[in-house]
């Protein structure tokens, strides 16, 4: 019996899970870690901009409120996807986000070259009331961004955080944060967010 | 992807497929000293446990996705920089710059490689293209009034315009109808498609700080006045004298831009049709806060010879007759 080694790993958790994370520690090393390292996917594609201070605090709205829930932002190269949405994401464009928001549930369209598409004035009557202009979208309203009021207390902060990711943010886009989210609507800040996505590359 | 990388990836892949092979082969030695099919003595609860081995069909469908495995990863891109005996990508890689994606799309053609997403692209041109530039060929006038071209016109409208212009093109407010032959940019079939091409960005300023509350009641008053609506006409007196600053581009009369061949896109005071509604309160509104109506383009989106044929379809829902 002494020989039976498979009875030993079966029949110990611990040293079955080691093993288990060591056979998974393969595919991440192999399919990720390069990832990392390459120039394809950590340089930015040309003339991508950081995330304005109201830009960014639209973001963080459109994490809140759970979007990616029901809209990806990841255009794949397929044809019937490219000819509704414009390119294909690359992945230099995501390249500053952190963490992405590519998703994976499209109840809705998909959201990653939304930037330009709609005016500003359809994304507010939009988000009032979807039924005003898309009769038969099944989204939920979200009145209540037009009345939450920005304070900008975190904003810098949000920019700095960002700024030690890689994202090239100067000292005046951080010292100016706070002032110029102050007294904006969140509906403002998330419009500006939807407005800036994808149009790096467009 | 840099050598190092390339090797990385090569080390951990081809070595690891060896390993799942001989730990297998191991593994369908009998250890247990018991022969297939008999008890191992180990009993609980009455339950006996017996030796027996894994059933054929399952061990050969581990050979099975071994062998998957060589053939795929020397069919397909997988291996670091090995791009695979059928030379197939899903798309192209890398791309910095729209640029340089329509350069990989000519480069990967002159190569002949196969590009899934491009020859998914080029097959569609193949069916797609001689239709569209059929059209493209005809004047917009005459496409207004061809079934198939409004066929065609109409599925453009629906995927593309009517989330603003609503499924029956009479708009709502902020977005303008397109049936009632108003136009604020012009309804040529030039200019529709002018519009459609490269958008439209409205600039009517704010007056609240130049007028003053008096000043805006007054302004509302004429405003009001101009499509017969009735008004005091005392109040409607006064903003008719400071109307000057208004007749830039809505003209002296109030008649619009269109009517004054002036390209600013404002509207017509005097038909009684309302952007942002005709109320007084909607008025003073739009006189005290201004209004910034963005129509996107769609060239890029698009694409000119559907442009064409969609330009015949705004144009037709205003002209219902064929006049010509």
């Amino acid at each position: 019996m002494s020989k039976n080694h498979h009875e030993k790993i079966e029949k110990s958790v611990g040293l079955l899970g080691i093993f288990t994370i060591i056979a998974i520690s393969f595919g991440t090393l192999v399919q990720i870690t390069p990832l990392m390292f390459l120039d394809e996917t950590t340089q930015p594609i040309d003339g991508l901009k950081p995330y304005t201070a109201l830009q960014m605090e639209g973001r963080d709205v459109f994490i809140r409120e759970g979007c990616t829930n029901c809209h990806s932002q990841m255009i794949r190269p397929f044809r019937a996807e490219v000819e509704r949405y414009g390119h294909y994401s690359v992945a230099g464009e995501s390249v500053w986000e952190h963490p992405f928001l590519w998703g994976s549930k499209r109840t809705g369209p998909d959201l990653a070259r939304v930037g330009g598409r709609y005016s500003d004035d359809w994304h507010y009557a939009h988000l009032m009331d979807p039924r005003s202009v898309v009769p038969q979208s099944n989204m939920p309203a979200y009145p209540w961004l037009d009345t939450n009021i920005l304070d900008g207390k975190y904003t810098a902060r949000k920019l700095e955080i960002f700024r030690s990711f890689g994202v090239p943010y100067t000292d005046e886009d951080i010292a100016g944060a706070a002032e110029a989210v102050k007294g904006k609507t969140e509906m403002e800040a998330l419009i500006a967010y939807l407005q800036s996505l994808g149009t790096a590359l467009k | 992807m840099s050598s190092f990388w390339n090797l990385w990836i090569w080390v951990l892949t081809i070595p690891v497929l060896v390993l799942c092979l001989v730990l297998l082969l191991w593994n369908l030695k009998n250890f247990v000293g018991v022969p297939e099919d008999q008890t191992t003595d180990h009993e609980v609860d009455g339950l006996k446990e017996y030796n027996n081995p894994l059933p054929k069909w399952w061990t050969y469908m581990f050979f099975a996705t071994l062998i998957w495995s060589v053939f795929y990863l020397a069919a397909y891109p997988g291996l670091g920089n090995y791009k695979g005996f059928l030379g197939w990508t899903s798309s192209n890689q890398g791309i910095k710059s729209l640029e340089e994606s329509r350069q990989a799309v000519e480069l990967a053609r002159a190569e002949g490689r196969y590009v899934e997403l491009d020859v998914e692209n080029a097959k569609a041109d193949e069916v797609y293209g001689p239709v569209f530039q059929a059209f493209a060929k005809r004047d917009v006038l005459d496409l207004a009034y061809d079934a198939e071209a409004l066929k065609i016109g109409q599925r453009l409208f629906l995927q593309n315009c009517a989330l603003c212009h609503g499924s029956d093109a009479r708009g709502q407010r902020g977005f303008p109808n397109l049936t009632d032959n108003d136009w604020l940019y012009g309804g040529t079939p030039d200019k529709i498609k002018e519009t459609l091409l490269y958008g439209r960005k409205a600039a009517m300023p704010g007056w609240e700080a130049a007028l003053g509350d008096q000043g805006i009641k007054e302004m509302t008053a004429y405003v009001l006045q101009l499509s017969g609506r009735a008004v005091n006409e005392k109040d409607a007196e006064a903003g008719k004298a400071k109307f000057g600053m208004c007749a830039a581009c809505h003209g002296v009369d109030g008649r619009g831009s269109v009517a004054h061949n002036l390209p600013f896109g404002a509207p017509n005071l005097t038909d009684n049709i309302w952007l942002y509604g005709g109320s007084a309160r909607d008025i003073e509104e739009t006189l005290r806060n201004g209004r910034y109506g963005v129509m996107p383009a769609f060239k890029e989106t698009l694409g000119e010879d559907k442009v064409h044929i969609l330009t015949a379809y705004v144009y037709r829902l205003a002209n219902p007759e064929d006049l010509r």
